[in-house]
């Protein structure tokens, strides 16, 4: 081997003490030898060597570096006892602190210590994972330019240490497995720093090694999420009171919060208003770690392992999201998947959701669960064709077509719950998607074929269990296409809800999920927005005929300029409505059905909000419009 | 390659209730978790294995969760490396104070500088780090090579062994196969060679790591077949 690089400018003090590498790593392995004949000194020098921190001399770098490089060829010499204090100290250095130099040379220690001997491989794996965070020092450089370049630099050694090891050690991926999953930051944990794992974690999960353990990255961050999801109550969202609409999440209820709060001496500006989440740590916590998720997504579509990235989300999805008690977030990441490769994985999503609803197996609420997932992903993914829509619409008629077959009886909310559950399943797509598929000729075939009257006006009678607003959106887009005749009169008396639809939703209340309702996380929307259809874009049935011309928007937007969308349908095109993005992002959020609290608050935002959807496309159980 | 051995187990794999429409799945899936893992009972590592289900009645254990237990006969081809035994396995990092091995493509050796015998010598060839042998020219190790060694001892954890090319007969196996005739090394039973030689095709099955460059490298430089293959070949 040549001799030690001494001759760099700063390094001028070693110039003259010109050892070969050869003679450093033979005075390295007298040091540890004499150890145990109980001769300390060398030994301890070597130690303090180790506990050089920030802010060193270039002649202490040095010295540094080089005895790191000569303890790499004496590995063989450390005992796990003996020299415990000395791994202790090369264990506890983070590379976050050090230069490129000794970065190098420490990592090149790890690994060799690592490969040396099945003593030190846990210890090895430990360091390099506690290294994926920075110390705490460190935190307030990380989004400056010298910071973020410290990242790169030490996360690239890191990773490269890991697959290096993997190389040596064809079992070390098992190993590290558990240590990853038990270093992670608590949820309690900085921001910054529970985002830095995750990326981490992603990492892996991309890298060589992710073919071993990635999988399992990925539940674990699908994990991640679904811990803060659950740390954001549904009181932080929304006031759980009998005002609230079916469309669960709607940010008017926020405001209304928010302006409760100010003694409604403030009103919100036209700008997306998220008052209830705002300060709110944890939400700020999940939006950042959607938006590294949604990243990921991403670079697997561009590298084509979408698809087998999806099968672990999807195992991951049905294991924990599925079941969580009403998610609010963690499912988008399922819904941007699907939106990369609508082909493939967004048709699978669809097809695997019904197959649990349809499936005996699962339990009740699992079933409920899926089919609510299931009717609000119909609803709102503008990649999902009208035909896939139709199609699944066909299988869950057709089941509940069965399962009124063999059943007679009353009204029974508790006992046919499943059963309630598709029929508002179905008429929740319909209210979306019904104009889209009446104007399709074979879809509209397909609808009409179906057995939709006799399961509706079957004794069990789902009208009148399902959530009123959801029905009687459903019956004014049926009678306007004519899906079948509307005769019975259903008196509503403007409920949002009834006793009745409470009493299939359950404890839970799975009647009034609506997971895929627009989505209040800031930084994550942008991933959603483009996918996603908000009520204010639907098209219904009755459109033209009752409101046709009061609104000049209306007649632009469904004029011949968006044919793009003809085959989809339902949407208006995104793009043409290209005026102020923020006020129409305002307004498209603002779903129709939920109910003002209080006149003061009606008048208020007709008075300071002058970006209202326009009327037509408000369903009419809002109080306003009664 | 030594420590590579067929056995013959007798199991009872307790099945839990809620797999009793799929047996055999939650069989296999049973068996496989004891796959690359240590066995005490075995006393080794479980490498593949053949199960055969003796009858379909299985003994319902009595408790909140009825399991039942499934007897089954199972054919466990199992990696049991003892100190003294020579394995084989390739080189995959040669520094100068240690040589990397995988063995079978998933177990971990090391070689360290004390435990080469002094014939052996670090050198650079063309840039390339090997260990070349003082008294065979052509007796020479660098990445690539297929090596076989003594073990010294295992990490029964993490499947690591410690390993020493310190007796004559270990060294580059292309090198030791082609001078086998010299007496360095003792005549091999055919059941030894057997084993031998299942160890290799298991490394083909197990590995993509296993050195294509082992097995051309030896076509390369020697057109005839070698003689450790026509020992094996009828």
């Amino acid at each position: 081997m040549g001799e030690l690089q001494t001759n760099e400018a700063g390094y001028d003090e070693m110039a003259d003490i010109d050892f070969s590498d050869s003679e450093l790593v033979s005075h390295v392995r007298d040091a540890l030898r004499s150890v145990s004949q109980g001769d300390n000194d060398r030994y301890y020098q070597l130690i303090e060597v180790m506990h050089y921190m920030e802010h060193l001399a270039p002649d202490e770098v040095a010295l540094l570096v080089t005895s790191l490089k000569a303890l790499c060829g004496a590995v063989s010499y450390i005992d796990i006892i003996h020299h415990e204090s000395l791994l202790s100290s090369i264990f506890g250095m983070s590379m976050w602190n050090y230069g490129p130099d000794v970065m190098d040379a420490l990592m090149e220690l790890i690994t060799s210590l690592a490969v040396s001997s099945g003593k030190f491989i846990d210890s090895c794996l430990e360091m390099l994972v506690c290294n994926f965070l920075p110390p705490q020092s460190f935190l307030h450089l990380l989004r400056s330019p010298h910071g973020l370049a410290r990242k790169e630099q030490v996360l690239d050694r890191v990773h490269s240490a890991l697959r290096d090891i993997a190389d040596l050690v064809p079992l070390a991926p098992s190993r590290l497995l558990p240590i990853i999953l038990q270093r992670r930051p608590h949820t309690d944990a900085k921001e910054a720093l529970i985002v830095i794992y995750v990326e981490n974690m992603l990492r892996l999960e991309s890298s060589a090694i992710g073919e071993h353990v990635g999988s399992e990255m990925l539940k674990a961050v699908v994990d991640r999420l679904i811990e803060l999801d659950v740390k954001i109550g549904w009181d932080d969202i929304l006031q759980e009171d009998s005002s609230k609409g079916i469309f669960d999440m709607e940010l008017e209820d926020e405001e209304i919060a928010g302006d409760a709060n100010k003694d409604g001496s403030e009103f919100p500006k036209g700008t997306l208003n998220r008052q209830s989440l705002g300060g709110n740590t944890d939400a700020d916590k999940l939006d950042s770690l959607m938006v590294l998720t949604c990243e990921h997504l991403k670079l697997c579509a561009d590298g084509d392992r979408l698809i087998e990235v999806f099968e672990t989300l999807f195992k991951s999805f049905e294991m924990t999201v599925l079941n969580a008690y009403k998610s609010k977030f963690t499912q988008f990441v399922m819904f941007y998947a699907c939106s990369l490769n609508p082909e493939n994985c967004g048709v699978r999503f669809a097809v695997s959701l019904a197959d649990i609803f349809t499936c005996k197996v699962y339990p009740p609420l699992t079933r409920m669960s899926a089919v609510a997932y299931l009717a609000s992903y119909l609803s709102r993914g503008r990649f999902l064709s009208s035909s896939l829509a139709a199609n699944t619409l066909e299988r869950l008629v057709d089941w509940c077509f069965e399962y009124c077959q063999v059943q007679d009886g009353a009204i029974n909310p508790e006992a046919h719950r499943i059963f309630y559950s598709g029929c508002q399943a179905i008429m929740y797509v319909l209210c979306f998607r019904m104009r889209s598929m009446m104007d399709v000729p074979c879809l509209k075939l397909q609808l009409l074929r179906m057995p939709l009257e006799p399961v509706l006006r079957h004794p069990l009678d789902p009208l009148k269990v399902c959530l009123p607003s959801i029905v009687e959106e459903f019956l004014r887009q049926a009678k306007a296409a004519r899906l079948f005749t509307v005769s019975e009169t259903f008196l509503f008396n403007n409920l949002l809800e009834s006793d009745i639809s409470k009493a299939f939703g359950g404890m839970e209340r799975l009647d009034m999920f609506f997971p895929f309702d627009p989505c209040l996380l800031k930084k994550c929307d942008r991933f959603i927005c483009p996918n996603f259809i908000y009520w204010s874009m639907v098209k219904t049935t009755y459109d033209d005929d009752e409101y046709g011309s009061s609104d000049e928007d209306s007649d632009k937007d469904f004029g011949d300029g968006n044919e793009g969308f003809v085959d989809d349908g339902m949407a208006r095109s995104f793009e043409q409505n290209e005026f102020d993005f923020d006020e129409f992002e305002y307004s498209l959020n603002k779903m129709s059905i939920t109910p003002r609290s209080t006149l003061n608050h009606m008048l208020a935002d007709n008075l300071h909000t002058p970006m209202r959807m326009p009327a037509r496309i408000r369903p009419s159980t809002s109080p306003e419009f009664l | 390659m030594e420590g590579l051995k067929v056995s013959d187990a007798n199991l009872v794999v307790y099945v839990h209730p809620s797999k009793a429409t799929k047996v055999p799945q939650a069989i296999l899936r049973e068996l496989s978790s004891l796959l690359f893992k240590f066995s005490e009972i075995f006393d080794g590592v479980v490498l593949a294995y053949d199960v055969n289900i003796q009858n379909k009645t299985a003994k319902i254990l009595p408790g909140i969760y009825p399991y039942f237990g499934v007897r089954l006969k199972a054919k466990l081809l199992l990696l049991s490396p003892k100190p003294d035994m020579l394995l084989e396995g390739k080189v995959v990092k040669l520094t100068k104070e240690s040589i990397h091995v995988i063995v079978l493509g998933f177990s971990s050796a090391t070689i360290t500088e004390e435990d080469i015998r002094e014939e052996f010598t670090y050198k650079l060839k063309h840039g390339q780090e090997v260990f070349a042998s003082t008294s065979h020219k052509r007796h020479v190790i660098k990445v690539g090579d297929m090596i076989r060694f003594l073990v010294k001892s295992l990490d029964e954890e993490i499947l690591h062994i410690s390993g020493s090319l310190i007796p004559a007969q270990t060294g580059s196996i292309r090198w030791l196969d082609k001078h086998v005739e010299e007496g360095s090394q003792p005549e091999r039973s055919t059941k030894k060679r057997r084993e031998r030689d299942r160890g290799r095709e298991m490394q083909e099955d197990y590995t993509g790591l296993v050195s294509e460059g082992a097995f051309s490298l030896s076509n390369d430089h020697r057109p005839k077949k070698s003689k450790r293959r026509r020992t094996v070949e009828p």
